[in-house]
């Protein structure tokens, strides 16, 4: 992601974990740059004056009480697991980090 | 040449609560695989996650203790990457608005030997973040299983400064670190149970450089000794690979405890580019003036600062502050048996020298004691008046106490272990011992006084141990000296 506008598309393929054809890096590249390029259109709004903020409604506290309740049985938590072994999901060895 | 270590740790703790952060699943260690879960902590679509008030509550009380700003306003980022052990390929974390800035820890580094109190001095924290545990990975020939129960647990993230320069600091730190979260109730910290972990960055530079050296993150350091020998390995390590000619390269590499030798794991160019971004299913948080005064009100008194009144108000000294001072409870029950008996020292000891023993040997902890700090203030008190011996209370009346949990006092009565302080009932045994004893009387009369313990153990065994020794004393030396 360096020039305003342009995006490196390996980079960001890499990070997605996503492998593309030729065809689709130059179309997702152009698309990317599009949403760069809208972005750039809002940049250009004046905002002096405007306090930054995370979100665009002015809801804060949003929180529960600490009570816990019954989670998953041990089936239904895996049962979508494209892999599962003792009740738990079953991935390619990963170097632990 | 000479080289100077910069250390800085990153210390995550489980924050003790029923539910996890971001819902109303349990949380726990050692149940039943992936049954800790919910369409939330599993990352399924349309799940929203909702804030856990606790772990807000008890981080702030976190931050407090760590003498921290806490910001007014708090919010959540989410921290992208993809690892089996996060379920929905993001953390929920906190990027430029944490919970805590800044703070610090008063530690203790290890004294000269053990009965003597080290240098104190404060580690600076740059911040404490509130995010999500993540799921454990179990490896396993050519497979790893993923067991999301610690998922969504309420982590709490502490970041020092690069200030620690040694492994006991390090070592001092954790312990502190351990100790105030006990205080406050946050954690146990049991490193056993995974509810405090520790990575580490460590530098070396040569002495007086001002440029920090390449540094080295340490994983898996899984107890506060391990993060210890983890860290002098690391040291050694790299002061041999420079003064071998080599250089320190950028590198993530894991504690292994059982070969004591730090391996490599991935460099760190190969480290995530995370594009944090504000969470749009969590608004923030806004701490105000009234929640805090709430929470700051259950703020304790912090260890060091007790050990400090035990020296002052106490006198007690360090080598029964460093045992009491890391158990909160111990201290409760200490400063009830020092209240009701007015004589701290003694009490003190009871407790270190009989009451702990026991407990060890009966596999007991303090709240499972027959003893509470009323026996123990009664016992003080029975032997300052005279009433019975330290040797009597230690030999008869403490154990009977520690299976019956019976007043000291109802013993002493029931055994008749009363120390006899009548001279009239006295006077005939001694006389008995001097007339049956003239040898060590004859040396007594030559002017050695220690010979009167031979004739004061005659008279101690022939009451079986229940006159006064003071008294026998006084009476021994009257009748020799009337004899004289």
């Amino acid at each position: 992601m360096s020039d305003k506008g342009s995006i490196d598309i390996d980079y960001l393929a890499n990070l997605a974990r996503i492998e593309l054809t030729d065809k689709e890096r130059e179309l997702f590249s152009s698309q990317l740059a599009d949403i760069l390029g809208y972005f750039e259109q809002l940049n250009q709004v004046d905002v002096s004056g405007v306090e930054p903020m995370a979100h665009a409604f002015q809801v804060e506290n949003v929180l529960r009480e600490d009570e816990s309740v019954e989670g998953f049985d041990a089936n239904t938590a895996v049962e979508h697991a494209a892999a599962k072994r003792n009740h738990m999901v079953q991935v390619p060895k990963v170097v632990e980090g | 040449m000479e080289y100077e270590v910069v250390i800085g740790l990153e210390v995550h703790v489980q924050v003790r609560t029923k539910s996890k952060i971001f819902t109303s699943v349990g949380v726990g260690f050692g149940c039943d695989p992936n049954t800790l879960t919910d369409p939330v902590v599993l990352g399924f679509p349309g799940a929203l996650p909702v804030i856990n008030k606790e772990a807000v509550e008890k981080s702030v009380k976190v931050g407090m203790l760590l003498q921290s700003e806490i910001p007014e306003v708090t919010k959540w980022d989410r921290k992208n990457y993809f690892y089996p052990d996060s379920p929905k390929n993001y953390q929920i974390s906190q990027f430029d608005q944490p919970i805590c800035e800044g703070g610090k820890v008063e530690i203790e580094l290890p004294g000269p030997s053990r009965n003597v109190m080290g240098e104190h001095k404060w580690i600076e924290l740059t911040r404490a973040h509130l995010e999500e545990d993540v799921g454990k990975l179990n490896h396993f020939d050519g497979y790893s299983l993923v067991d999301y129960n610690r998922a969504g647990t309420p982590l709490l993230e502490i970041v020092s400064e690069p200030v620690l320069h040694a492994p006991d600091e390090a070592f001092a730190y954790l312990n502190a670190l351990r100790m105030l979260m006990i205080y406050g109730d946050i954690s146990d910290c049991d490193m056993e149970k995974g509810q405090m972990r520790c990575d580490a960055n460590i530098s070396i530079r040569p002495a007086g450089q001002e440029e920090l050296g390449v540094k080295v993150e340490i994983k898996n350091m899984n107890s506060i000794s391990g993060v210890r020998n983890g860290l002098a390995y690391e040291i050694e390590r790299q002061i041999q690979t420079v003064k071998a000619g080599g250089a320190i390269v950028q590198e993530t590499r894991g504690w292994d405890a059982a070969k004591n030798v730090t391996y490599h794991m991935r460099f760190k160019e190969e480290s995530h580019d995370y594009r944090y971004f504000p969470d749009p299913d969590l608004m923030p948080v806004r701490i105000d003036d009234a929640w805090r005064k709430r929470i700051a009100a259950t703020i304790p008194e912090r260890p060091y600062d007790r050990q400090r009144r035990y020296y002052e108000d106490y006198d007690l000294p360090f080598t029964v502050t460093s045992v009491l001072v890391p158990d909160p409870k111990l201290c409760t029950f200490f400063e009830e048996a020092a209240k009701a008996c007015g004589k701290a020292r003694q009490a003190a000891n009871w407790l270190m020298n009989n009451l702990l023993g026991e407990l060890g040997n009966a596999g007991l902890s303090l709240s499972e004691s027959k003893i509470k700090p009323a026996h123990i203030a009664e016992l003080v008190n029975l032997i300052e008046e005279g009433a019975i011996s330290k040797n009597i209370a230690k030999e008869q009346v403490f154990g009977t106490m520690f299976e019956t949990g019976d007043m000291p006092a109802a013993i002493v009565e029931e055994k008749g272990l009363k120390q006899s302080n009548d001279t009239t009932e006295l006077e005939p045994v001694c006389q008995e011992v001097i007339d049956a004893n003239p040898g060590p009387v004859a040396e007594i009369q030559a002017g050695n006084d220690k010979a009167i313990n031979f004739l004061k153990g005659q008279v101690m065994k022939a009451t079986r141990g229940k006159a006064n020794p003071a008294l026998v004393d006084q009476v021994l030396k009257e009748l020799i000296d009337k004899k004289g």
